[in-house]
């Protein structure tokens, strides 16, 4: 009795932490109430363990546990720089897939063991009793739960890792198993059989190894070919996926607070997904599994370019913002490769303090993942409500005397506009082509993802500024100031 | 089996409820949303808990759960800190 009534205190605890999170999510819907709600989600986790620990008998391991990852998560927390918030999340979702993945295995290995003892060796099969894993239909439920969370959860591990090293710029090229999307198949089938093996004989110890390690390397293998430009997609499903195995690991313990949760997570990150695809025009499919620049005839870039790239300096520049009424800057990747958010912010203010009207213009995929361009400029102290997203910007560009595209290329590209048949065709970008005067800063001439050339470039009332963004932004901001 | 639907039932309403709340959060939010429920996933710890907190484990099942409550706290506390960090720098002019 004292027990059970013990355990219905633990669920409803469960309860309010579930309710605390949903309120969490629901104020990330402002910024005002941002931070609020951040904090009613902390408070629900630390509801939920606080009864979880009710329930556990030995704390030593729990304590290593907690103060090992509380150092790792509040070194790393505190210290990252904003330009790589990209590579924290990639490792996050990682390390979600591998506690969702630990968790079961854990379930799994600690079931096996009270029944058989201590197991001499991780291959090979042992006589399990029946009903191990629980009675009839909720035992193979329970299996197949167990299989597909270290399935998912394997995979989030090893595919954060690359998508990690990619972001780091540790892994440079790209790579994938012969036959592509075929191979990759083939491990999903090897994965999926294997739980099956499990289900039916749930002694067989080969077949969990089996399914972790093909998982594993599946991860490897459906990040490796992805590139640089296509990452906010995959963070944003691998941050589904991790979602995803905590749901799983829920069912596996019967846990409600796991499930709320994981399914919350799991739907944000596919909705994320799904907004960064749509953004590219590109289904899934094609960016796990496609080459962007296939079809479409190879435009030559010389054609484009030749005789018609005028360049501009940096005093010359200020000159022409001197005259302006409205000025518009869209940032892409490449602002923060060179860390130029802030020399940006002290041009807009140098602008303002003009009386010049001025504006941020944010591609849904600039940078390198969804909101990471959003996050730069608030590090650099630019109000958010100047950041305004493209289908609010795009109607303003007519009216707007200069636009400023720094480290941005593909979506400023008039082609995936007007030119039907060109690769990017159909992809929504920011019609900074429709303003009076357009400065793109940019090290050289050089292609953006897509591997196309840019006519915004060739334009008449185009001027590249060459050189680090950086330094040319800072040479604006003082001969304005100068001037 | 009751309790099996009724977790079902949990998920699936879940689910629904997820993609009324996401849909709302502005582009603007998009990053702080996703280490915010990197951090929410890290709800894992509870289960990590459960599984390290047993008492009598073997090697095998023990370094597992050590290894699980890890991770999962790593999720947690680097998740939340730096989702508060990003936000704190949202100001309106």
């Amino acid at each position: 009795m004292i027990e059970s009534t013990m355990h219905h205190w633990v669920s409803l605890a469960y309860l309010v932490a579930g309710v605390l999170f949903i309120l969490g999510i629901k104020g990330l819907g402002k910024p005002k109430t941002a931070v609020r709600g951040n904090l009613l989600s902390a408070l629900g986790m630390l509801l939920a363990v606080a009864v979880t620990l009710l329930d556990v008998v030995d704390f030593k391991l729990i304590a290593a546990g907690v103060a090992a990852g509380t150092v790792i998560g509040a070194v790393m927390a505190l210290r990252i720089q904003m330009t790589s918030i990209p590579q924290m999340v990639a490792l996050l979702n990682g390390f979600g897939g591998a506690a969702s993945l630990t968790i079961a295995a854990a379930e799994y290995y600690g079931k096996v063991e009270g029944a058989v003892g201590h197991l001499d060796s991780a291959v090979g099969a042992v006589a399990l009793p029946a009903g191990l894993f629980g009675a009839g239909f909720e035992g193979s439920v329970a299996l197949v739960s167990i299989g597909l969370t270290v399935l998912i959860g394997a995979v989030t591990l090893t595919g954060s890792l690359v998508a990690f090293a990619k972001l780091q710029e540790l892994l440079k090229g790209s790579f994938g198993l012969p036959g592509g999307p075929i191979g990759n198949g083939l491990l999903l089938l090897i994965g999926l059989g294997a739980v099956v093996v499990l289900v039916v004989a749930p002694g067989n110890l080969t077949a969990m190894l089996v399914i972790i390690g093909a998982a594993l390397i599946l991860g490897l293998f459906l990040v490796g070919p992805i590139g640089g430009a296509d990452m906010p997609v995959v963070i944003a499903l691998l941050n589904s996926y991790s979602g995803i195995a905590a749901a799983l690991a829920g069912f596996i313990l019967g846990n409600t607070v796991l499930i709320v949760a994981g399914s919350l997570v799991g739907t944000s990150g596919l909705i994320l997904t799904q907004i960064m695809c749509v953004a590219m025009n590109r289904s899934l499919a094609n960016v796990l599994f496609g080459k962007m620049a296939e079809g479409g005839e190879t435009i030559d870039a010389d054609e484009v370019y030749a005789g018609k790239v005028k360049s501009a300096q940096p005093e010359e520049i200020a000159m022409m913002l001197e005259m302006a009424k409205r000025v518009v800057i869209v940032p892409g990747y490449g602002m923060a490769m060179a860390q130029a958010q802030h020399a940006v912010r002290e041009l807009m203010d140098s602008m303002e303090k003009r009386g010049i009207e001025v504006e941020f213009g944010i591609h849904p995929v600039a940078g390198r993942m969804p909101g990471h361009m959003n996050v730069l400029l608030a590090e650099a102290e630019v109000p958010y409500d100047k950041l305004v997203e493209m289908e609010r910007i795009n109607p303003t560009f007519e009216e707007t005397d200069v636009v400023i595209v720094i480290g941005a290329n593909d979506v400023t590209n008039p082609m995936a506009r007007d030119a039907e048949g060109s690769p990017i065709y159909g992809m929504p970008i920011l019609n900074v082509d429709k303003a009076k005067n357009v400065v793109v800063v940019k090290r050289s001439l050089s292609p953006g993802f897509a591997g196309l050339p840019n006519p915004l470039f060739a334009m008449d009332h185009t001027y590249m500024v060459y050189g680090d963004g950086k330094k040319a932004i800072i040479e604006m901001t003082s001969a304005l100031n100068e001037a | 089996m009751e309790t099996l639907i009724l977790l079902l039932a949990l998920f699936v309403l879940a689910l629904f409820l997820g993609v009324e709340l996401i849909t709302k959060v502005p582009p603007t939010l998009h990053t702080p949303l996703m280490s915010g429920t990197n951090a929410i996933s890290g709800i894992t710890l509870v289960g990590a808990l459960l599984a390290a907190g047993a008492e009598g484990s073997s090697l095998l099942v023990g370094g597992l759960g050590f290894a699980a409550v890890t991770l999962a706290t790593i999720n947690v506390v680097g998740g939340y800190l730096v989702t508060n960090r990003m936000l704190a720098m949202f100001k309106r002019k």
